[in-house]
């Protein structure tokens, strides 16, 4: 029996290992491309004509959701979300009969965003189309990794030797994970900073410095990546309390002092205002949050052109 | 299986052959001002470039020129598959109501000019779109006749057509060399 | 079967009485007749044993059968059968059914439903607590003369030690001994593989060595204040063999048994975030694998018990922090097992003790020994068998293992209980 599995020979992106340099680059010089497409007044090109994309999304999320919607309708794709709101997902469904259920329905790719690390790398044995990562658990974010390459890679051309700092819950951070292997891949040289209640036990395996002190992971660096803090971590007992927390890693304008004075604020959002990150630095000059959720259609755009367009050989 | 490359086009011939082209275009176009040239990425460019510099000898007016990659736009992506070299489309102009000459080195199938047409349209709405190549080898997929050719050149289909540019390939000559 | 079975020719390894060589083993009446060179019975059935190892079967002190509740993973009859198929005459099952076995009542069942199987003996272990909870003492008596051979909570820790001083004092007035999941679960909560390196990588939830090691070494140090005896189920860390190398060289009464995924594999298998390398305890560190393999090289660790914990393939196959844990082992224990022998960690007749004879003791069950007059319970196997892990050729109704598609040498080829044969597929 021909089934859609044989057919397939496309390809995944599950974390930043899956691709090679060169293709990080390739896909740098696409997301630039595709960020040119979006500024016109047509946003759009024919380039997946006729090709379904599904975002499955087990946890809520209006960035990454709503960035691989646009990203898929300006390459002409036609593109479905299913949160786990409106599936049966909620009647009991296991994940893998959904995966399955919406791989019989002949999508190209499968966006999936879950909650259990894991869960896109299992669904990508059994899906027969193209399923790339959008977060799950604290394992990876690939594409979010990406767009922050891009974000650093347009302001300062290369990634090579910059400092960057990772300041957060680097514990519970798919974002941090992903960031760290690429920035590593690339050449930069990663701290992390947080309190060690939110650092993983074995953190030395990530191959990063590790402070406790924001004022010494500012100190000289060219980027620094804030991180959501979730209340949820205070009652898991992780640290006391949310003004506790601020005073020692929120991201002020006199902590930034000592950063580089041509520093990149990043911030993969959404930003708790005045508690890892000062509103005025949120709103700074330096700050490139926005512009990250920018890059994010265009390198999505460029993720879903990679691994949609063409998969006979 | 090395095949013998056929010369089709010196530099010599090539300088020529570029100059009575826009003396074409000057002619087929009195109002000079209303032209913007757009090179397809790769050769497509440094030949709009050449175009424009002899429109400019011949009339004084300086034609915008700019480039047009169509990587989106092909229509083999499935079977050729993704590629992640694409070039920039620059074409600063407002192009709507202008006449836009799209300019390529060889027109074969015609498919990469077809993809070059609906790239302009996503950008603009020309008032018309002319088109020039270097060399028109022929064997034409699509309903697309160029408005200012070089030169014809009778090849077969197996044959390629290798055109090298002094901008990108350090040499003007255009070859044919028999198919592998 | 009335006339017997003589085992001839084979490889004879009697831990119990440092017997080692090629002899015959006669059967009779349910119990071992004699033990001898060139032994004749008339009438008797033959078995060529001839390039095999004649054993006392296999005693394996942790095993889930899941009936009564979860008869869709297994039921007391393919456990039984799956034991015997891998050389196994007696298993212990744990008290994690639904309803859990913390009551008479239960025991009984499960006896009755063991009773009417051609397989491995089966004998229950005890609730050490009603529900598991961790809070009041199950009927430890009445149960006792219902048939269990010892108590556990095994899936969960007794938390409270106030609780487990009081279990092990009283489970002593009954000769049952206390058998400990070794586990802090504050430590562990919402962990789904050992904490380290690799979980730092892959962003798991970690389940910390420490977890174990504290619970084993304060169960330890009850056991010794109450000059109790406590078994450790499923050891996994450095830091528990440690504690129990010190506390038996100090004369306390502890045992502790290991599951062999614990001396096979590596957290790193976590990788590829297949729920069949999902296990409690997780699969440790190489360091950890070390120490297993020391502690079962100096006797630290007196035995191998699988934790065969069989589920449905449905199950495995959820995300990674839904699936259950625990993988089967019924089937895979020889020939996982004998990669000690090929790598020279113990002896043959070292494994047989580690598989039969020492398991025996430490529950004070009948077997692990080819004595005259014991009970016939003897496995007959093939060292040197070459095989692939097939989950499809299991009897048990778990196909959740790690090892489908791996080679193992060393394969069980028939199993007597009670004098009779119960697993014999290719004829012998």
């Amino acid at each position: 029996m021909e089934t859609v599995e044989k057919k397939f020979r496309g390809r995944h992106l599950l974390q930043i290992a899956d691709l090679t340099a060169d293709e990080i680059m390739g896909l740098l010089n696409t997301a630039y491309k595709f960020k040119d497409v979006s500024e016109r007044e047509i946003k759009k090109v024919p380039t997946l004509r006729g090709k379904t994309i599904v975002n499955l999304f087990y946890e809520p999320s209006t960035r990454t959701r709503t960035s691989f919607e646009i990203a898929g309708k300006r390459l002409s794709a036609d593109v479905i979300n299913i949160s786990t709101s409106s599936s049966s997902v909620t009647k009991g469904e296991t994940f893998k009969d959904t995966v399955l259920n919406i791989a019989a329905m002949r999508p190209d790719a499968i966006v999936i965003r879950h909650g259990s690390p894991g869960a896109p790398a299992y669904a990508a044995t059994i899906a027969g189309c193209s399923v790339i990562n959008g977060g799950d658990g604290a394992n990876a974010h690939p594409t979010q990794a990406l767009l922050d390459l891009m974000t650093i890679h347009e302001k300062k051309g290369s990634v090579e030797n910059l400092k960057v700092a990772i300041v957060g819950d680097i514990l519970h951070s798919r974002v941090a994970r992903s960031n760290i292997n690429a920035l590593k891949m690339f050449g930069a040289d990663v701290t992390v900073c947080a309190p060690p209640t939110l650092l993983p036990h074995g953190v030395n395996a990530l191959g990063v410095k590790v402070t406790h002190n924001i004022r010494e992971a500012v100190a000289d660096k060219d980027v620094v990546m804030m991180l959501r803090i979730q209340t949820e971590r205070m009652q898991q007992g992780l640290f006391p309390s949310l003004r506790e927390y601020s005073e020692h890693f929120c991201l002020s304008a006199k902590v930034l002092k000592s950063a580089r004075p041509d520093v990149l604020i990043m911030h993969p959002g959404p930003i708790n205002r005045g508690v890892e990150i000062a509103s005025d630095v949120a709103d700074g000059p330096y700050s490139l949050i926005l512009s990250q959720v920018t890059h994010g259609v265009a390198m999505r755009m460029a993720v879903l052109y990679l691994l949609c367009g063409g998969a006979e050989s | 299986m090395t095949a013998a490359a056929k010369t089709v086009l010196s530099a010599l011939e090539m300088g020529r052959t570029m100059a009575r082209m826009a003396h074409e275009i000057t002619e087929k176009n009195p109002d000079c001002s209303q032209i913007i040239l757009a090179g397809i990425i790769t050769r497509g460019v440094p030949l709009a470039r050449r175009l424009a510099d002899k429109i400019k000898t011949i009339t004084g007016v300086d034609v915008p020129c700019g480039s047009l990659d169509i990587t989106f736009y092909r229509d083999d992506i499935q079977s050729k598959g993704p590629d992640l070299n694409a070039g920039r489309t620059d074409i600063s102009h407002d192009i709507n109501g202008k006449t836009l000459i799209l300019v390529d080195d060889v027109l074969f199938t015609g498919r990469s000019i077809r993809a070059a047409i609906d790239a302009v349209m996503d950008i603009g709405r020309p008032g018309r779109i002319q088109l020039a190549v270097l060399l028109d080898r022929g064997h034409r997929e699509l309903p697309i006749r160029p408005d200012y050719i070089g030169k014809n050149i009778p090849t077969a289909r197996g044959e390629r057509v290798r055109v090298k540019l002094s901008e990108t390939d350090g040499e003007d000559l255009a070859t044919v060399v028999e198919g592998a | 079967m009335s006339n017997g079975i003589l085992i001839q020719n084979g490889r004879v390894i009697d831990p119990s009485r440092g017997i080692d060589g090629i002899l015959d083993v006669l059967v009779k009446d349910g119990v071992i007749a004699e033990v001898g060179k060139s032994l004749s019975a008339s009438g008797a059935k033959t078995v060529d044993a001839e390039g095999l190892v004649v054993s006392p079967g296999f005693i394996d002190l942790h095993v889930h059968l899941r009936e009564p509740g979860f008869e869709y993973k297994e039921t007391i009859a393919t456990g039984s059968m799956a034991a015997a198929a891998g050389g196994f005459t007696a298993i212990c099952c744990m008290a994690n059914t639904k309803p859990v076995n913390d009551n008479a009542s239960v025991t009984r069942f499960i006896l009755e439903k063991a009773a009417a199987v051609d397989g491995a003996r089966v004998y229950p272990i005890g609730a050490i607590t009603k529900g598991l909870k961790g809070e009041e003492l199950a009927e430890i008596g009445e149960m006792k003369k219902a048939g269990v051979v010892a108590l556990s909570d095994d899936g969960r820790c007794v938390m409270d030690a106030r609780v487990l001083r009081h279990a092990m004092d009283y489970a002593a007035m009954f000769g049952l001994t206390i058998v400990e999941h070794c586990e802090d679960e504050h430590l562990v909560k919402g962990g789904i593989m050992n904490e380290g390196e690799t979980s730092a990588r892959l962003g798991i939830k970690g389940m910390p060595a420490v977890a174990e090691d504290v619970i084993a070494r304060r169960d330890i140090d009850i056991a010794a204040y109450l000059k109790r005896p406590v078994h450790i189920a499923h050891i996994s860390t450095r830091g528990a063999v440690e504690s129990v190398r010190a506390a038996k060289a100090l004369g306390t009464a502890v045992t502790c048994e290991v599951a062999p995924h614990h001396f096979t594999l590596t957290e790193k298998s976590l990788e590829a975030f297949d729920a069949n390398y999902k296990m409690n305890p997780p699969l440790r560190t190489a360091d950890d694998l070390a120490a297993m393999k020391e502690g079962l090289r100096d006797g630290t660790i007196d035995c191998i018990a699988t934790d065969h914990a069989p589920h449905a393939k449905w199950e495995k196959e959820l995300e990674i922090d839904q699936a259950p844990y625990g993988i089967v082992g019924l089937e895979t224990s020889l020939g996982l097992s004998m990669l000690l022998v090929r790598e020279g960690v113990v002896t043959l007749p070292r494994l047989v003790a580690l598989l039969s004879t020492n398991p025996a003791k430490i529950f004070n069950l009948p077997g692990g020994t080819l004595k005259e007059g014991a009970p016939a319970n003897i496995c007959i196997f093939d060292s040197e068998k070459k095989w692939i892990v097939d989950p499809a050729e299991f009897v048990s109704l778990g196909k959740n293992t790690p090892f489908a598609g791996k080679e193992l040498v060393g394969k069980n080829c028939l199993t007597i209980v009670g004098g009779r044969i119960v697993y014999n597929p290719s004829n012998l």
